[in-house]
């Protein structure tokens, strides 16, 4: 009830702003969507065309103040210095569906050349993109997708196959080659935790991976607790029990921590996926020797170099296209415009002081 | 344990401690049942990094449900637990990360400071507020964990932030008994004999068994109940100090959910919901044996559906019991009145 005048008013205001949207579209809608759409099957991509500078490049994430927000926006800047553009950085205080949407009017206005977003809901944010890309802005997406029809490309942190790949291999490496390995996953309906694991298992049936054998797939719920006695429950039924594989940042701490601090250590390695602030202390003292995680500050560095090649007509968004993105090497756009950042980045001891989140 | 130091109490109560031993000798039971079968099934369950493991999981739990049987032996219940738990660790890691020099015991007391303002809200609502204590603390169960969500926000703190210290603590031994276990021992002891033999222990029982009763016999009523909620929120502030330095990462949802652990403890361990019996020790020997399920089916290779199951199937159990022993005590105590 008493959220009911705040309720009113936004609503009041969203009316307000899709009638005034629709009122300065009215006539230019139907050419927007015609350019728009021709526009990308038209204009062929060319592959020799330099990447321009001075490119006004914008980055919208879904809210300001978070710290993992920050990093990827923290690698966009970094590249749009590389690219010598200028930088951008706006966002909404809260993540709601529709607080971006006045922001990217904003940047309309601001004739930006490319803006790259994390969308807040795939819909919401929908009409104003395809607005910008009427005015021959370039619409990067990372992060979170927007519908696949209002935006240019998108950049996709990781695949299923990907991680399921990089735990396998990370678990035959930390295993030393071969015996017995387990892993402690999240609750057992975990969706990601569960492709994730699918893929490796298949992994496991390829003939490098014939002398590892995956004894268990326990669950820890994501609680450090329950995690521990998991961990704890591994090593006593398996005494040959040679690596612990983690897929969820909860389960990889827990593990560590405890082996840490167990007679197990420098026994059982401890592997998968985990944060690098999480994971210091274990790295530091041997127990964890190597781990991953997709690497926050590359998707928005691969973001703008992917939006300053579209807006210097290197590639449209089409599938096949190359380009190169600085550090990161060459990408190429998959189906749906879809740029895939690539393996996860691995964390040693070696490199794990030159990351922060 | 302190189990065996303890002897039954004197010749006026004896029907009603025989029946209470009785129920506590059937967790022991239950514990050494389960411990012979899993050790049969796999011999590295008894091994001495396994014992240390169960005791080490045990001490925050039993630390726990030595404050809440208190709570409920006074017909109350304190559901808030958890959530001072979370804001507890959440403070003290904050405070020791950001203060590396800190003595241990300062973390402790603090820990103890925070968890007993959080529990004198609870006691002076429930008091003072006449609102049923499940009410009230299921009310700062949400406001505690919703303090510490506006504070921490989506950040953590982790191990390397700690004082090397603070985490070694949670591993050092003293004579072989690990620091956490020692003061869950501790904790235990002294919470027993607080309440078999001194009087503030005497009048909560009193107060749980009959509340007007305790009223109008001259108990202190308010005073004590305020004393019971104190002492629960301090044992969770306390525990959330040892979960910090057990688990190394504290988030703002650290000890989510953990109150209904403390509460299935403290049932399980023959403490009557309906308050005025039960033991200190019995609560703790429920944590020791919901602690040795867990492991216990995570060695077997259960599936954890069971895990709950079996949990709650002891619940009933344990409630079925309670139910038993005061129909007997009801007919017993009729039986003398028609002698006199």
């Amino acid at each position: 009830m008493l959220r009911s005048p705040r309720t009113l008013l936004s609503v009041t205001s969203a009316a307000l702003l899709v009638a005034g949207l629709t009122a300065c579209g009215g006539t230019t809608k139907d050419s927007a969507s015609n350019t728009s759409g021709g526009g990308q099957s038209a204009a062929a991509a060319d592959p020799n065309a330099a990447v321009k500078e001075g490119l006004k490049i914008a980055f919208l994430p879904k809210q300001l103040n978070n710290p993992y927000s920050d990093v990827e926006t923290g690698g966009g800047k970094v590249a749009v210095e590389e690219l010598k553009g200028e930088y951008k950085l706006v966002g909404p205080n809260d993540a709601s569906a529709s607080s971006q949407v006045s922001y990217i009017n904003t940047l309309i206005q601001q004739q930006q050349d490319v803006i790259v977003v994390a969308a807040n809901d795939p819909n919401a944010v929908c009409p104003s993109l395809n607005q910008a890309r009427a005015a021959k802005i370039k619409v990067i997406t990372f992060d979170s997708d927007a519908s696949k029809d209002c935006r240019d490309a998108f950049i996709n942190q990781a695949t299923t196959e990907g991680i399921g790949q990089s735990l396998a291999k990370m678990a035959l490496e930390q295993a030393g080659g071969e015996g017995e390995i387990a892993v402690l996953s999240a609750t057992p309906n975990a969706t990601n935790q569960n492709s994730w694991i699918e893929v490796m298992k298949e992994e496991l049936k390829k003939p490098e991976y014939s002398k590892l054998k995956l004894v268990k797939v326990a669950y820890g719920n994501d609680d450090d607790q329950k995690s521990f006695q998991e961990a704890q429950g591994l090593l006593q039924s398996y005494p040959n029990l040679k690596a612990i594989v983690a897929p969820t940042t909860v389960g990889i701490a827990a593990a560590a921590r405890y082996i840490s601090s167990s007679s197990y250590k420098g026994k059982v390695a401890v592997t998968g996926l985990g944060l690098p602030n999480q994971m210091r202390e274990y790295v530091k003292d041997d127990t964890v020797k190597k781990f991953a995680l997709w690497n926050p500050a590359d998707i928005g560095y691969l973001a703008a170099f992917a939006g300053a090649n579209m807006a210097s007509g290197k590639i449209t968004g089409a599938q096949g296209e190359k380009f190169t993105a600085g550090k990161l090497g060459e990408y190429t756009i998959g189906a749906d415009g879809e740029i895939v950042l690539g393996p996860p980045t691995e964390f040693t001891k070696e490199n794990i002081d030159q990351f922060n989140f | 344990m302190t189990a065996t130091s303890l002897e039954a109490p004197p010749s006026k109560r004896f029907s009603l401690g025989g029946l209470l031993k009785t129920r506590e000798l059937g967790i022991v039971l239950a514990l050494t049942l389960l411990v012979a079968y899993t050790a049969i099934d796999n011999s590295r369950f008894l091994s001495g990094q396994s014992i240390r493991d169960n005791l080490l999981n045990t001490a925050i739990l039993a630390v726990m449900a030595t404050g809440q049987a208190i709570v409920v032996i006074t017909r109350n219940i304190d559901l808030s637990v958890g959530s001072v738990l979370g804001i507890s660790a959440f403070a003290v890691a904050t405070l020791m990360s950001n203060n590396q020099d800190l003595p241990m015991i300062v973390a402790l007391l603090a820990g103890l400071a925070i968890g007993a303002v959080a529990g004198l809200v609870n006691g002076v609502l429930v008091r003072y507020g006449k609102v049923p204590a499940l009410v009230v603390t299921l009310g700062t169960l949400y406001i505690y964990r919703g303090i510490t969500y506006s504070w921490a926000g989506g950040s953590q703190v982790n191990a390397d932030e700690l004082p090397r210290h603070f985490l070694t603590f949670a591993n050092d031994s003293i004579l072989g008994v690990p620091w956490l276990v020692l003061i869950a021992l501790v904790v235990i002891a002294a919470g027993s004999v607080m309440m078999r033999n001194y009087r503030i222990g005497r009048e909560l029982y009193a107060i749980g068994s009959s509340p007007p009763a305790a009223e109008l016999a001259g108990i202190k009523v308010a005073r004590n109940l305020l004393t019971a909620f104190v002492l629960s929120g301090a044992l969770a502030g306390l525990a959330g100090v040892l979960y910090a330095a057990r688990f190394g990462t504290v988030d703002a949802a650290a000890g989510n959910g953990m109150e209904l652990n403390v509460v299935a403890a403290v049932v399980v361990g023959g403490v009557a919901v309906f308050g005025g019996s039960g033991s200190v020790w019995g609560a703790a020997l429920g944590a020791l044996l919901l602690t040795v399920i867990g492991s216990a089916l995570a060695v077997l290779d259960i599936n954890q559906f069971w895990q709950q199951a079996i949990v709650g199937a002891l619940i009933i159990l344990a409630i079925c019991a309670d139910r038993l022993v005061a129909v007997r005590i009801a007919r017993s105590l009729r039986k003398r009145d028609a002698h006199v």
